[in-house]
């Protein structure tokens, strides 16, 4: 038995026993108490207020499905999902294409210099959202801004081009930042599931004849699919919250025409700017369902095409 | 090392059977570091040009891309004006107070959490566990309003306590540990035992230095998260003198000043760089972190 070799009286033993057997419930209570506080009661609260209008914390009348009802008829939300969907689209079809052709071409054997590529592709995901929105705000301006130069200098693209004051821009600079500030980042997620491709099977595929497109259907495509399949749900979670980037980069406005508004922007609209937390609650819950049946459906999808290879 | 140099091999003697080597293939090679390395300079680029123009003066900015070419005059006066007109040294001490403070507490708590969840039985040990899986699934905005009016109730608003408090403990890096911790090997902790050891010393003299890779990682993805924070500090703070680097740049030194671009791009840069060094010297568990968190979270 533990601690009968000790040679302990048996009152300093029991206190021994007692603290063995409590030490797990110390350890834990302080995690438990903060997330009963700060997780689990402002989880139960944003129910409550969803079906309430408030009017700054403390005046707060029940009114139903009201905010429910008036999310439905509000085309500015309209607007802030259209654009967050936009945006996770972008982010799904083409920065994550563009992050596995990346990492596939990092994967080859003879390659050199590995690790200094994966920390270069890396190195803006150190800039972070925030700032590199406030980065991006300057890079998109007109005339000596880096982007205007470039385009003008590649193609020809006017100088004066507003890139953050023509809402027909905007989206296009926000997934240009996230394509630079991400492909690199979720490269590395397929990077290491690609080094964990048993190349013995590639060997034995290629010796038997399959080419390097073949082997990348058969083998390394189901070798990958369950990491992949994070990475898209993850890529799309994060999306459906974007906040940050386009907050910092339209110096915290919504763009031209609102065509920078997301959802979470809204939500910190109508909830800080105005003071009605029950409307912001209602679309906080809204986005907690669109992100979730998304990720089912790409479950679904993910278990679907596993089932097939 | 040693496998992927006996493939390589393997692979060039499967070459030389092959009859007919095709134009794709000789390509192949050299295509692949013209990509790499165009999409490195797509990447550093933008980096490269906002540390020039941190240095450039009004006249540069619209004059020239890069730094330091023809008559460009390259110069400190953003950084002064900073730190003289903006008071930008007080955000930055906010900042890395808040930082530094919110990582150690959050690294305590988690591990000893993580400790609790991983290496002992105890009654709502699972209850517990599928809450936390619960509430992660819910986007953080849910918990915004909720969180303001609790804040506000307990009197915790434009403090720091009200940022720190609620961001001690995040269900993320306590199952983080809790993951770090099933890998120690339970005869380590029976050991201690019959050596008299109490449970928190074993925490902290044993099970904390096994599971230090982790801890490195931890307090990397912490300290860059809350350094980064914006939406909880912007609603929580509301006095100048409290901002943080992010908070300042976006609702003050933001709105003002003669070569505002400059500034900004000053007070970007300065902001980029604690998180960019400390990644430098913690680089290898922060990846090896961020993979295990990918396969097994």
């Amino acid at each position: 038995m533990v601690g009968s070799g000790m040679g302990a009286t048996n009152r300093s033993y029991s206190l021994w026993r007692q603290q063995q057997r409590l030490a797990p419930y110390l350890f834990v209570s302080p995690f438990v108490i903060l997330f009963s506080v700060f997780g689990v009661y402002p989880i139960c609260k944003s129910l409550y207020l969803a079906f309430h209008t408030t009017n700054g914390p403390r005046s707060v009348i029940f009114t139903g499905l009201n905010n429910f009802n008036f999310l439905l008829s509000d085309p500015d939300f309209y607007i802030a999902v259209r654009n967050t969907a936009a945006f996770a689209f972008f982010s799904v079809f083409l920065q994550l294409p563009l992050s596995l052709a990346l990492a596939l071409v990092l994967n080859s054997t003879w390659l050199k210099g590995r690790n200094i590529f994966r920390f270069v592709f890396f190195s803006p995901n150190l800039v972070g959202q925030v700032f590199g929105g406030f980065l991006a705000g300057v890079v998109f301006v007109p005339r000596y801004g880096l982007v205007s130069r470039f385009l003008h200098m590649l193609i020809g693209m006017n100088l004066d081009t507003k890139w953050l004051a023509d809402q027909h821009y905007v989206m296009a600079a926000l997934v240009l930042t996230s394509l630079w500030m991400y492909v690199g980042y979720n490269c590395i997620y397929f990077l290491a599931a690609l080094q964990s491709v048993d190349r013995e099977l590639l060997e034995a595929a290629s010796v038997d004849g399959a080419n390097a497109w073949q082997q990348f259907l058969h083998i390394t495509i189901p070798a990958i699919k369950p990491v992949a399949a994070i990475v898209v749900i993850m890529s799309t979670i994060g999306s459906f919250q974007l906040f940050e980037l386009p907050y910092t980069m339209l110096n915290a406005t919504s763009g031209p025409n609102k065509s920078g508004l997301t959802i979470v922007m809204y939500l910190y609209q109508r909830g800080f700017d105005i003071g009605d937390l029950g409307y912001a609650s209602a679309i906080g819950w809204t986005l907690a369902l669109i992100v979730f049946s998304v990720s089912l459906v790409q479950m679904r999808i993910s278990k679907a095409v596993r089932g097939n290879g | 090392m040693d496998s992927s140099k006996r493939n390589a091999g393997n692979r060039t003697s499967i070459r030389e059977y092959t009859p007919e080597k095709s134009i794709l293939d000789s390509l192949w090679r050299p295509g692949s570091y013209i990509v790499l390395g165009l999409f490195s300079i797509l990447t550093l680029t933008p980096l490269l040009w906002l540390a020039c123009a941190a240095f450039k003066n009004a006249v540069d900015m619209y004059t020239y891309t890069f730094l330091p070419y023809g008559d460009s005059h390259p110069t400190v006066q953003n950084f002064i004006d900073l730190f003289v007109k903006k008071n930008f040294g007080r955000y930055l001490l906010n900042s890395f107070f808040l930082t530094c403070t919110g990582t150690s507490i959050s690294l305590i708590l988690s591990s000893l959490g993580g400790f609790a969840l991983g290496k002992y039985e105890f009654k709502g040990k699972k209850a517990l566990t599928v809450l936390m899986l619960a509430t992660m699934m819910l986007p953080f905005s849910v918990l915004l309003a909720p969180t303001y009016e609790l804040l506000c109730h307990l009197g915790l608003m434009n403090s720091y306590a009200g940022i720190l408090i609620p961001g001690a403990v995040g269900a993320f890096g306590i199952l983080l540990f809790r993951q770090a911790m099933l890998n120690v090997p339970d005869d380590l902790l029976e050991a201690a035992r019959l050596d008299g050891c109490s449970e928190l010393r074993i925490y902290w003299e044993i099970v904390m230095p096994v599971v230090r890779p982790m801890s490195g990682a931890f307090c990397l993805m912490s300290f860059m998260g809350s350094w980064n924070s914006f939406l909880m500090p912007m609603i929580v703070l509301q006095s100048d003198h409290l901002f943080t680097v992010p908070i300042a740049l976006s609702q003050t030194i933001g709105l003002t000043g003669d070569n505002q671009s400059g500034l900004m791009m000053a007070g970007t840069l300065l902001g980029v760089l604690p998180p960019a060094v400390l990644f430098f010297l913690l680089q290898k568990e922060f990846i090896a972190g961020l993979t295990a968190g990918a396969v097994k979270g």
